[in-house]
């Protein structure tokens, strides 16, 4: 019984609550590092890493944090994890850094971090705020790929940098900022249909 | 001052990178607050506003205390200590800077709820939404980059942070006249609200492509 319930918390951020397009949270970040399916490969990983981390922390601290100063205290954990990453990846991976440019220190203000911090992670054990952390993280990521999927191969026509489609007259407006909010516009409509098309069935 | 250098801040940040068109930055209050035309434009307001301050105030702690030879590091310990050298920048910067803007939010909320109500009324409810709004902390650390050579003057940064926040505006309420329309259109139910938000902002995005030759 216990099991399934933690299940539900796994994977309810990777469809039915998915955070950038059901609850349309992150979606900044969604749009500047899905160009290519590096970038929003690495800024998935980094939103995991600091998802799971702050919730984690928060659900330790939950009892020992005054409920006046409880934001300041979580915008202080989650910004650490944040200067982590940050530092993680400009040491090991340069370039990488640099193409994500300022998205790596504004995961701080990603309303995902927060939001599962004071609604999930300030209620919730430990055990099922990893759960909940490593979920949203994941749906996230799963967002930030299906976009970079789409973008980068209609875009440039390639897959992780390698040539997919020969002869194939890339679409150069998917990969600019325009083809970025067209697509996230057709998904969300997608996501919407399909909710809707499930609550008229019941 | 170097008026070449600031022509190009104003156009770049008004025009060829626009804070939301080009940039991705503030997309939360964008879509969050352009349902209406007066909403937009108080939301307009009051980011310009906290953007130019958040770049003075940031600007200046990045300077004095954060950098590598700042000179309150130089004062503590010393200009030959490591941490004069190194600075506190790469590990206090995301930190600092989004305390700093979280303050001055709250006390500029304080300061207008007691002298000016009628202002309060107006503006008092995008201020919290502010704090949180990628915009604001993405154009303080646009202003203070890693590399030293790349450092906007305090000017600059507090021109960047204005004419970004101008751009901001004049996105949002671009986007809140196309809005009022699109509520009397006749769309498919899932398209509605957000989703033909979004469309509408890549064609605009794709019509502030056409500066991009500009600087």
């Amino acid at each position: 019984m216990e099991c399934k319930v933690n299940l539900r918390e796994l994977t309810k951020g990777f469809f039915r609550e998915n955070p950038l397009f059901v609850i349309v949270l992150g979606v900044c970040p969604s749009l500047a590092t899905s160009g290519s399916l590096q970038t929003a490969l690495a800024m998935g990983i980094a939103v995991i890493f600091v998802c799971v981390g702050s919730n984690v922390f928060i659900s330790l601290i939950r009892k020992a944090v005054p409920g006046g100063v409880r934001i300041a205290c979580y915008i202080v954990v989650i910004s650490t994890f944040v200067t982590i990453t940050d530092l993680f990846l400009k040491a090991y991976f340069p370039d990488i850094s640099r193409t994500i440019g300022i998205f790596i220190p504004l995961i701080v203000v990603n309303c995902i971090m927060l939001g599962r911090a004071e609604a999930f992670a300030s209620k919730n054990t430990v055990m099922d705020s990893l759960l909940d952390g490593i979920g949203m993280g994941c749906g996230y990521t799963l967002a930030l790929l299906l976009m970079g999927v789409i973008r980068e191969l209609s875009g440039s026509g390639t897959l992780f940098g390698i040539k997919v489609l020969p002869g194939y007259n890339p679409m150069t407006v998917m990969v600019s900022p325009p083809g970025a909010f067209l697509l996230l516009g057709i998904l969300l409509g997608f996501f919407k249909w399909m909710q809707l098309r499930k609550a008229a069935a019941k | 001052m170097n008026l070449e250098r600031i022509f190009l801040i104003v156009i770049g940040n008004l025009f060829v990178s626009n804070f939301i068109l080009a940039r991705f930055l503030g997309l939360c209050p964008f879509v969050g607050c352009s349902k209406r035309t007066s909403d937009a434009f108080g939301m307009g307001v009051a980011v310009t506003f906290v953007m130019a301050m958040a770049s003075l105030l940031t600007h200046t702690i990045d300077t004095y205390i954060l950098r590598p030879q700042a000179p309150l590091l130089v004062w503590l310990a010393g200009a030959d200590s490591p941490l004069a050298k190194d600075g506190l920048e790469a590990v206090l910067r995301t930190l600092v800077y989004i305390l700093t803007i979280a303050a001055f939010v709250q006390l500029v909320e304080m300061f207008l709820k007691k002298n000016v109500p009628g202002l309060y009324r107006a503006l008092g409810i995008y201020l919290p939404l502010i704090t949180t709004n990628c915009a604001v902390l993405g154009v303080a650390l646009l202003n203070t980059p890693d590399d030293p050579a790349e450092m906007l003057t305090l000017a600059e940064a507090v021109i960047q942070g204005t004419f970004a926040g101008l751009g901001f505006t004049m996105a949002m309420l671009l986007m809140s006249g196309i809005r009022e329309r699109i509520e009397m259109l006749d769309l498919p139910p899932p398209m509605r609200g957000m989703p033909i938000a979004f469309v509408c902002t890549g064609l605009m995005a794709l019509a502030f492509l056409g500066f991009q030759g500009m600087v």
